[in-house]
């Protein structure tokens, strides 16, 4: 099965959830599929349940929001552009990606 | 007796004459403080100002001027000289007011070098008192002024450093019913604040008046920088539609902060507004700026989206028109103070003084500290055991190796202050770990040092 390299990165304290790293390179299959959609080329919703489920170390839910994205909080990155211009969820996940996720801080 | 040697007083007197003279420096120091405290009361009140009309102070449209005065030439020489910056610059400065909402870890090195820089009219905002334990990062603060109004020691500092700077404490907690006319009165707005709730209402707020918005935040090793509001940008709402969850919110107190943090991105919101008020380096491209204190790359900056149409607070069809309750937006106070749980009734917990009494009493017992080890190491009990909470579910079984051949071994649960406590007598309750009982202790470590052990530490 073909599969992508993504180095997915955590900062602004969502690192905490995942045993404090920073930084990890995972490989991920490059094709999804699921009883709603047929096969399809992975996307970033299909990396958001991947790392839900493969990596988060701790309570999900600091981790996942309740519509397959990321809790409110969270701002994502793909190659440094906020994923809004990438278009979010339905990102195709491309190979040698850099995600980062990041947790906007409130202190001061 | 033995008389001393001469060298003995000679080294003596040269000891009481340094601290003689470090003494005159800090009188010195104060009388100048109280001086310029005293001026600016005296002013306030010629002119009648008290407390509430503070905000029809800033309200009143400042006086511009076309050029600048010799002494303002000679304190800001370095600046004028600065190509891209000049006498233009400077004066586009002088010529404009700032508020920085928030006189902690961000506003503190902020307000310093807006107003050391020559903003015309700086107002300062800040509803809490100066404590000991913000001085390691608000460094606009000091000793003596323990107790004092943050907004007041911040404005006092500013003056000190430039008179040329018309300061404005503003000593109050901005909400819903008054944050609209002081936004109004000034031109760039600097969120240095601690907590959610005010962030949304300052961005509300900020789009309301139509002003940019410098907004800063930190927490332990890193800090975040972003322009809300600016040439076409997003504004805090275009990002974060809904409030986080208040769970995953941390506040300083709680999570920690190097005091340097706050600083590095305190001054870069100063630089910000210098150069949004100047008009140099006008971007059109939004971005965010991400510091990492313990990273190989410290800084990066991110591109962000431009300002969504469809937002329900900037986007072409607003739907939010006035500002809302922002406390209850978001489910969290206003304030970055840690609230008290309750989780447990207080008839199944346990005072620190009905603790004392078992000590007294040396009846056996298990005492659970489920602090984070990094704060077990400044301080704890005798004989505690130490599980973080997070880990108290894989690591139960060390509670269970703890009361082999004792099942009936009473265990206390004792944390910082009395919320971590709970949920874990709870999980210890769930797990049935012993036929005792389980209790946790009201107000934890810092009620202890607080009601029966001075002696203790509190951080």
């Amino acid at each position: 099965m073909a599969t992508l390299n993504i180095n997915l990165q955590f900062s602004g304290g969502m690192e905490l959830l995942f045993d404090n790293q920073k930084s990890i390179n995972v490989q991920i299959p490059s094709t999804f599929s699921d009883k709603a959609v047929e096969k399809h080329a992975t996307n970033m919703r299909d990396l958001i349940a991947w790392t839900a489920e493969n990596l988060v170390q701790e309570r999900p839910e600091l981790f996942l929001g309740n519509d397959g994205s990321v809790r409110s909080g969270i701002l994502v990155l793909v190659n440094d552009a906020d994923w809004e211009l990438e278009g979010e969820l339905e990102y195709e996940v491309q190979d040698g990606d850099e995600i980062v996720f990041i947790s906007t801080l409130h202190g001061g | 007796m033995e008389s001393p040697s001469i060298e003995t007083l000679t080294a003596r007197l040269s000891q009481l004459e340094q601290q003689n003279e470090a003494l005159r420096q800090e009188v010195a120091a104060l009388r100048l403080e109280q001086k310029t405290y005293s001026q600016h009361k005296v002013d306030s009140n010629a002119n009648g100002l008290d407390h509430a009309t503070l905000l029809s102070e800033a309200e009143t449209p400042f006086e511009k001027v076309t050029k600048l005065t010799n002494p303002e030439i000679a304190r800001y020489g370095r600046q004028l000289i600065l190509p891209g910056f000049g006498i233009q610059g400077q004066l586009d400065l002088r010529n404009c007011s700032m508020l920085i909402v928030g006189a902690g870890g961000l506003g503190a090195p902020c307000a310093l070098y807006l107003g050391a820089a020559g903003v015309g009219r700086l107002g300062i905002v800040d509803h809490d008192t100066v404590d000991i334990s913000n001085l390691h990062r608000q460094v606009i603060h000091n000793e003596a002024r323990q107790g004092m109004s943050k907004a007041e020691s911040a404005a006092l500092s500013v003056r000190l450093i430039n008179p040329h700077c018309k300061v404005v404490a503003h000593d109050l907690v901005l909400d819903s019913s008054n944050a609209q006319p002081i936004i109004n009165s000034y031109d760039i707005i600097i969120d240095a604040t601690d907590n959610a709730a005010t962030r949304y209402l300052l961005n509300d707020a900020c789009i309301l008046g139509g002003k940019p918005l410098v907004s800063g935040s930190a927490l332990r090793f890193d800090g975040q920088l972003t322009i809300y509001n600016y040439r076409g940008g997003p504004c805090y709402r275009c990002l974060f539609p809904t409030p986080p969850p208040a769970e995953t919110v941390t506040n300083c107190s709680d999570g920690g902060v190097m005091g340097v943090v706050p600083g590095v991105i305190g001054c870069l919101q100063a630089l910000e507004a210098i150069k949004i008020a100047a008009k140099i380096n006008e971007s059109d491209v939004p971005t965010m700026t991400i510091f990492s204190a313990n990273a190989s790359t410290m800084f990066r900056t991110i591109k962000l989206r431009k300002r969504k149409p469809d937002c329900i607070m900037c986007g072409d069809a607003p739907t939010i028109t006035k500002l809302i309750d922002y406390v209850r937006f978001c489910g969290a106070s206003a304030t970055d103070k840690t609230p008290d749980l309750f989780l447990i009734p207080m008839k199944e917990r346990m005072t620190v003084e009905e603790y004392k009494h078992i000590k007294d009493e040396n009846a056996p017992h298990l005492l659970l500290d489920v602090r984070e080890k990094v704060q077990f190491d400044i301080c704890s009990l005798p004989s505690s055991l130490n599980i973080p909470l997070k880990d108290l579910s894989k690591q139960i079984d060390q509670v269970k190796d703890q009361l082999r051949g004792q099942s009936q071994l009473p265990i206390y649960v004792v944390c910082r202050r009395g919320n971590d406590s709970q949920p874990a007598a709870r999980l210890l309750q769930e797990q049935g770990v012993t036929t005792g009982e389980i209790r946790d202790i009201v107000g934890g470590l810092d009620r202890w040092a607080d009601k029966i052990d001075p002696e203790f530490p509190k951080y």
